[in-house]
């Protein structure tokens, strides 16, 4: 029953808002991956950016696709709860380790070794709108630890104009998707956050963005 | 499919005849090649075919499903104008509240309230949004930001609206006159363009539109009058000397559209103002010379026949 509600969120609600409310412009589609395991890591200004990443992909992998979410934020009343696990179908992450020895990337290993397609901000939160934050070092955490999976870099522009943190009215804008190179490990955690973070400010170096201030 | 009038179905299968002959000539150009050359062609011959089917559908089922449609364009042509010209983060609630200007005078049209279709966005919408706008109280750009606002809305949504206000005009006739319209707005583009590129040498604005030229313009000019007259008879109420008027209109109406949006994208920085449409880039490229032309040819005909 919830499988078929979140089909049907996904394939009527959010692909309708996304495609005609907002609109996109993907550029590099082919780059996406065509099936799990695999991880896209974005930048993060606004609740829609899943909605918009999950979009990207086709609908026959919906089962594989498992956003990345803040247990603290996400479960932390029982509707949202369920909406987020049941209906999105987030991947809950502790962003506060309880214990000293408690691993927080034990869950999205797992998710990925089961195959899964993993929707990661390396930002940790959503912060200003359209203004790229430090990326953590989680992302590089995990390509160690899962070393041949693709790791697929994808810079977003517009939904931190149309909904960003703290607003609830959406305003139609539309939304650039630039859709980079999977970065692959390569042996230090440094190095792998600076091909990242490079790789991301040169996708976001290809579109024209006016100001929004 | 009530608006299809035997005058109608026959310039649709005039243009379905044009659709075919272009699809051929690409066709026959990507056979001799090389493909990729002609692969932008071939795209935009491709949306063509697109966009005319959903263009016949919505014409000819009825006025209602025209009238949102013509509503849906402006949508896009503003949400693609707003997207690209740089907007204050204060103004988000004003954007949201001038989209909503976008059903409002669409519903005027509907109603035939001509009164209310004509003052709403010049006058209501006008004075709404710059009071909304210094209410929020941020001053920094505020004369750019309430401006750039309501010159947008004065091309997206109210003269667009203006081609759907035809359908209500002359019940009998209206889609025949936006079939008219349409057909003269696109064709006189594809001829200036055309003519430009076999004998262009002068160019007009080198500044706004370095590929545009006199010799296209007037090649324009010549094609667009010529079928007007042609048309005019088959299609609407208008006499020999007042179609060769209205081609006129239309032809430099047309161009002035065309290069206005021009001067837009080429003030920004880009090329195309959207990716909707593969081989003609956004919806604004592809209605950018019926922002003038829609509200020109409507108050021409109002003025003269109704």
């Amino acid at each position: 029953m919830n499988r078929l509600l979140r089909l049907c969120f996904f394939a009527v609600i959010v692909r309708g808002i996304v495609t005609i409310v907002l609109g996109l412009n993907v550029r590099h589609r082919e780059r996406l991956p065509k099936r799990g395991p695999a991880v896209l890591a974005a930048n993060h200004n606004s609740h829609l950016d899943t909605m918009v990443l999950m979009t990207l992909l086709p609908l026959s992998l919906l089962d594989r696709v498992r956003p990345v979410a803040a247990a603290d934020y996400f479960l932390r009343n029982r509707l949202l709860a369920w909406f987020a696990l049941e209906i999105i179908g987030i991947l809950p992450i502790r962003r506060q380790r309880s214990a000293p020895d408690e691993d927080p990337l034990a869950p999205l290993a797992a998710a990925l070794d089961r195959g899964e397609i993993l929707i990661f901000f390396p930002e940790g939160s959503r912060g200003e709108p359209e203004q790229l934050t430090e990326f953590k070092s989680g992302i590089a955490r995990l390509s160690e630890r899962r070393p041949e999976v693709p790791v697929v870099p994808v810079f977003m522009h517009g939904l931190g104009k149309a909904l960003p943190k703290g607003e609830a009215i959406l305003v139609p804008f539309f939304v650039d998707v630039f859709v980079g190179q999977p970065v692959r490990w390569a042996g230090d955690r440094e190095a792998y956050m600076t091909e990242f973070r490079e790789s991301m400010i040169a996708l976001g170096g290809e579109g024209k963005f006016s100001a929004w201030e | 499919m009530t608006g299809l009038t035997p005058g109608v179905r026959l310039v649709l299968g005039g243009i379905l005849g044009l659709l075919m002959i272009s699809s051929g000539v690409t066709w026959r150009l990507i056979r001799k090649g090389p493909a990729e050359k002609y692969a932008e062609l071939a795209a935009r011959v491709k949306s063509w075919w697109i966009m005319v089917a959903i263009f016949v559908v919505a014409i000819g089922v009825d006025r209602r499903l025209s009238i949102v449609f013509f509503g849906f364009i402006s949508f896009l042509a503003l949400k693609e104008y707003l997207s690209l010209i740089p907007t204050r983060r204060a103004d988000r609630r004003v954007l949201f509240w001038a989209y909503l200007s976008i059903p409002l005078q669409y519903y005027w049209v509907y109603n035939g309230w001509y009164g209310m279709f004509i003052v709403f966005i010049p006058v209501w919408v006008m004075l709404l949004v710059s009071a909304r706008m210094v209410l929020i109280g941020e001053t920094k750009d505020f004369l750019r930001a309430v401006g750039t606002l309501q010159w947008g809305l004065m091309l997206m949504v109210f003269s667009i609206s203006h081609q759907a206000y035809l359908l209500v005009l002359d019940p009998e006739r209206g889609a025949a006159l936006v079939l008219y319209l349409v057909v003269l707005t696109q064709l006189n583009d594809v001829a200036q363009y055309v003519w430009g590129k076999t004998l262009g040498r002068h160019k007009v604005v080198p500044t706004v539109s370095p590929n545009k030229t006199v010799e296209g313009l007037i090649g324009g000019i010549l094609t667009t009058t010529g079928l007007s007259m042609l048309l005019a008879p088959i299609l609407t109420p208008l006499s020999v000397p007042d179609s060769f008027a209205a081609g006129l209109m239309i032809a430099a109406g047309g161009f002035l559209g065309d290069i206005t949006i021009g001067a837009v994208k080429r003030d920004i920085g880009v090329k195309d103002a959207g990716t909707m449409l593969p081989g003609h880039g956004g919806v604004l490229d592809r209605i950018n010379s019926l922002t003038y032309t829609a509200p020109l040819f409507f108050h021409f005909l109002r003025y003269y026949y109704y």
